[in-house]
């Protein structure tokens, strides 16, 4: 039986452990966005050994290049980016306390190793529903690397942001599980 | 010899850019709601219900279906009996794309392949142009996303492979992909012609409106048993498991080489986005 869990930001570990893939998540509070050219940029930093231009621990990464907002509105369309792209870099910021990554599509087994390792999770928003998860943005500003353009780091303030829990941290998988459930034989 | 002034295609491609991206065509809102009703796992009916939706919140408020909002392909059928005039062709179709993502506020997805500096205004745009005969002028626009282009395949099969290698590979595209090109899918299949024209047949069948029959009783028939085989895959909605990976299949055809056997596979996400407008 799969729960339903809300969670305001900075997340801790006992948070993400008790959750399981399959779960529903409802995320509130601050939350950021980077794709692969900024996750680039945040490893470069760690490897220096210099300053991230956010505090990592607790924190959850939301893979997505939103579409400029119309005035009025704090953001345009805004649904994930496949995450693949992410997994070079992935494991570097668990180790530094990331707690959760929103995204869509598979992870690398070193990806999921890590979770396993610095108990993160994985969350999976619908792809290609980006007018929808919008509606869950109330804030939005660009927080670095702005020259990136859609792909600056941009600090959300998110209000019961729907995802569904992928990878927990005890190694399962719903994107294994789930096609299994209903592959038919041809 | 009929005009068609450059003003009106930037006009023209500024418009389907823009609508294209805020409204999604009757034919996938058709292909959702058939969806949800096949679709066996709750999970996947709960994405359906979200695409359904995000289509309605982007038609009312404006707001880009998804945040990629595409490469800007466009696909012109010039009439021989036409002549352009009041400026340059390219450069019309390029000013209509850049109006669009400017004024639109649609998200400016286009950048140098090794630099990854983004060209700011979503150009340039990729322009294929057919020449028909008569006096007519017609303009197709997509936006194609990343997400889904980036899971799609060539295969130059040897001909032995025949009909079972092409399905298997199709399959077997499909399968991989997962979760990653946002199912449920539209899967474009170009089979012969050379190289780069299979690729290219696979994107042209991605336009046929979803449940439209093939006109070709071989291929629609072709079309159908290799959709029933990709959604027993299990992938599903948003590749979370499910019974409908694929709301349609379609395949376009060449004569090819007699050494040869392509097949390409376009997959299309669930955002099948395409407008298109007589001049």
């Amino acid at each position: 039986m799969t729960s339903t869990y809300r969670f305001t930001t900075p997340l801790q570990d006992e948070d993400v452990a008790q959750l399981r893939a399959g779960d529903k998540v409802l995320l509130s509070g601050v939350i950021y966005t980077a794709r692969d050219a900024a996750h680039k940029r945040l490893i470069d930093l760690i490897e220096k050994g210099e300053p991230l231009p956010m505090e990592i621990k607790g924190q959850v990464i939301y893979y997505v290049g939103p579409s400029p907002a119309r005035p009025g509105r704090a953001i345009g369309a805004a649904g994930p980016t496949t995450s693949y792209r992410m997994d070079p870099y992935a494991p570097t910021l668990m180790a530094k306390g990331l707690k959760a990554m929103i995204g869509k599509g598979k992870r690398a087994p070193e990806v999921i190793e890590a979770m396993t390792r610095y108990k993160a999770v994985y969350l999976a928003a619908t792809g290609g529903a980006g007018a929808l998860m919008s509606q869950a943005i109330k804030e939005a500003s660009i927080l670095a690397y702005e020259d990136l353009g859609p792909e600056a780091i941009w600090r959300l303030v998110v209000n019961d942001l729907p995802a569904i829990v992928v990878n927990d941290t005890l190694g399962n998988d719903l994107y294994v599980e789930g096609v299994e459930k209903y592959r038919q034989a041809s | 010899m009929r005009d068609i002034a450059c003003a009106d295609i930037v006009r023209t491609v500024k418009q389907l850019f823009m609508d294209a991206n805020f409204l999604l065509g009757d034919d996938m809102l058709a292909a959702l709601e058939k969806g949800r009703a096949d679709e066996a796992s709750p999970v996947g009916k709960d994405v359906f219900d979200q695409l359904l939706e995000n289509a309605r919140l982007a038609r009312e408020e404006k707001i880009p279906i998804c945040q990629d909002c595409g490469y800007a392909l466009v696909f012109v059928e010039m009439g021989q009996e036409t002549h352009i005039v009041g400026g340059d062709f390219t450069e019309a179709i390029n000013e209509g794309v850049r109006q669009a993502y400017q004024e639109g506020y649609l998200r400016k997805s286009v950048c140098h392949p090794f630099t990854r500096r983004n060209t700011g205004d979503n150009t340039p745009a990729i322009i294929y142009l057919d020449m028909v005969p008569g006096d007519s002028f017609r303009i197709t626009a997509v936006p194609k996303g990343g997400g889904s282009e980036n899971m799609s395949k060539l295969f130059m099969l040897p001909p032995s492979a025949g009909l079972q290698g092409a399905k298997q590979r199709v399959i077997e595209t499909v399968r991989d992909a997962g979760p990653n090109p946002c199912p449920p899918t539209v899967v474009g299949v170009g089979i012969g012609g050379t190289f780069e024209q299979c690729a290219l047949q696979a994107k042209k069948a991605l336009l046929r409106p979803v449940g439209k029959p093939n006109p070709d009783p071989e291929l629609d028939a072709l079309e159908k048993g290799w959709l029933a085989e990709l959604n027993k895959l299990g992938v599903g909605p948003q590749g979370l498991g499910g019974t409908v990976t694929s709301m349609a299949l379609h395949i376009r055809m060449l004569p090819c080489h007699i050494a040869s056997f392509p097949v390409a596979v376009n997959i299309q996400c669930h955002a099948a986005r395409h407008k298109e407008a007589e001049l």
